[in-house]
């Protein structure tokens, strides 16, 4: 297989047993990373690394809750006694909850902002190390194109991917000069899971639904194949001035209005 | 006056810029609740309001937990009968990056300068919508906008800010509530000192990087009080969603 873009890499992505993380690991895995994936779904989990396996890559699941230290520790230390490294991190793991600060419960506040921006802070500062020991790495971070603008009934949604967008410029001047490079994707609407669960929780029908989020320049949603092309291009050499951005990737639907 | 009868209740309201805008709102005519941790902090500044003829009361809230958030708007309304203005100024910084920062300062961050603007919003708003008018303003920074260094949990906390405003503006803009945030640069509170020494730097050459901006100069409490004086008055009655920077030109290149 000639050419492949990440031949000899390692790589650690988190929410990796369905939608956006599961493809990237896909994806990764047949540019040659092993691939070594977490989640809280065990039974994806077992099924994304099983289905690498059987195309002939290589990847581990271990189950892990992202928002306690204790469980990111043991995923990098399977990860390091699988691989021997950790090259690249996909900070993915997300979860959304349709509600106005109104409607919005302390609990769910605080379960959203540990998965998708605190589980950030614990996986990464066990990893920088790793990564700066070995002359550097790439780590992307899973934003949001409401971590850009804001959205109705999202108001924990939006401040955690805002908080990710700062996090990961932060990140990237405290550790650039031990070339890690941090970046981070805001996609627009993809279609995954967590896209059908928004429909649920706002209480429309899915194809009213879907419908509503392809009305953008593109006219249509997100695959997650492109999502994972986008977190491929800054994981890869490829993108080896790149830190501290917030890469949109929604078919134009933040071009603008009109 | 600008805020003739107006009720605002501002938190981290006993120093800082939290104290300058306490007492710039009273002086346009706010009844004004002062929140914050230190009561000694807090009767002194309701005691400079008082003094110079404005309606002052200190609240102790500790803005993490959802009761005291609660009870800071209902003993604001108890005194003053309502409440138009919400400043959502309390905050805290430790200068940390990814490597350094303790899980403990990580949360207590997140949950002071980003979870009390959920909580105590959360508090105000039914009150307002009812009226069909309010004006809340949240205490952003310019390091919402742009990253800083070893500052991981302030970035990520103020970054939050921005875009729960932006939220926030969306699903209350019918209801009548504006919401902004400002984004101050580095200003004469506090704070700053603090940051020095938990930098380990000297003051003066603190200060001298600080100063390094178009403006040439750090920022004065009462500058960014006038900067929320504008978003709290109806000069801005046209203005939600929108990040106001304050930072004598920090973040414009």
């Amino acid at each position: 297989m000639p050419n492949r873009v990440l031949d000899g890499k390692i790589a650690l992505i988190t929410g990796g047993a369905s939608g956006i993380g599961r493809a990237t690991a896909s994806l990764f895995a047949r540019e040659g990373a092993a691939v070594a994936i977490t989640d809280l779904n065990e039974e994806g989990g077992k099924s994304a690394a099983r289905d690498i396996v059987q195309q002939g890559g290589r990847a581990i699941f271990e189950p892990a809750d992202v928002t306690r230290a204790e469980d990111c520790q043991r995923v990098v230390d399977r990860t390091l006694r699988e691989f021997g490294g950790i090259h690249m991190l996909f900070n993915n793991a997300g979860i959304i909850c349709r509600a106005s600060i109104l409607e919005l419960t302390e609990e769910d506040w605080d379960r959203v902002m540990a998965v998708n921006v605190k589980s950030i802070f614990l996986l990464s500062r066990l990893v920088v190390p790793i990564m700066a020991k070995a002359g550097g790495g790439a780590i992307v971070h899973m934003a949001s194109g409401w971590g850009l603008a804001g959205g109705p009934r999202a108001a924990v949604y939006c401040a955690s991917k805002g908080a990710v967008v700062l996090l990961t410029k932060a990140m990237a001047l405290d550790h650039g000069s031990q070339n890690i490079r941090v970046n981070c994707i805001c996609p627009g609407d993809t279609d995954t899971n967590m896209l059908r669960h928004e429909a649920r929780q706002l209480g429309e029908t899915e194809d009213r639904f879907l419908s509503e989020s392809a009305r953008r320049p593109l006219g249509r949603v997100g695959k997650p194949e492109e999502i994972a092309q986008a977190a491929l291009y800054l994981a890869s050499d490829a993108a080896s001035f790149v830190t501290g951005t917030a890469l949109v990737v929604d078919g134009g639907g933040l071009a603008g209005s009109g | 006056m600008r805020l003739a009868n107006k009720v605002a209740l501002i938190t981290g309201g006993t120093s800082g810029i939290g104290e300058a805008t306490a007492v710039l709102f009273a002086k346009e005519g706010a009844s004004v609740a002062v929140s914050g941790r230190n009561e000694k902090r807090g009767h002194a500044v309701i005691e400079r309001i008082l003094q110079a003829g404005g309606k002052a009361i200190f609240i102790r809230t500790d803005v993490r937990r959802a009761a005291e958030c609660r009870r800071a708007v209902d003993e604001t309304v108890a005194a003053f009968g309502k409440l138009d203005i919400l400043f959502n100024n309390a905050g805290v910084f430790y200068p940390h990056s990814t490597l350094d920062c303790s899980e403990e300062e990580w949360d207590l961050q997140m949950d002071i300068n980003l979870k009390s603007t959920f909580l105590m919003s959360k508090c105000a708003l039914p009150g307002m919508i009812q009226r069909g008018s309010g004006v809340i303003i949240n205490n952003s920074s310019g390091w919402g906008i742009v990253g800083g260094d070893s500052a991981v949990a302030y970035c990520a906390s103020k970054g939050g800010v921005v875009l729960l405003t932006k939220a926030m503006a969306i699903d209350h803009g019918r209801q009548g509530i504006r919401v902004n945030c400002i984004c101050p640069g580095d200003v004469d509170t506090p704070m700053l000192p603090e940051d020095a020494r938990l930098r380990g730097l000297k003051w003066s050459d603190y200060l001298a990087g600080c100063a390094n901006r178009p403006l040439g100069r750090i920022g004065t409490a009462d500058e960014i009080a006038k900067a929320v004086l504008f978003l709290a008055s109806d000069d801005s009655s046209f203005m939600t969603g929108a990040a106001l920077v304050v930072d004598g030109g920090g973040t414009a290149d």
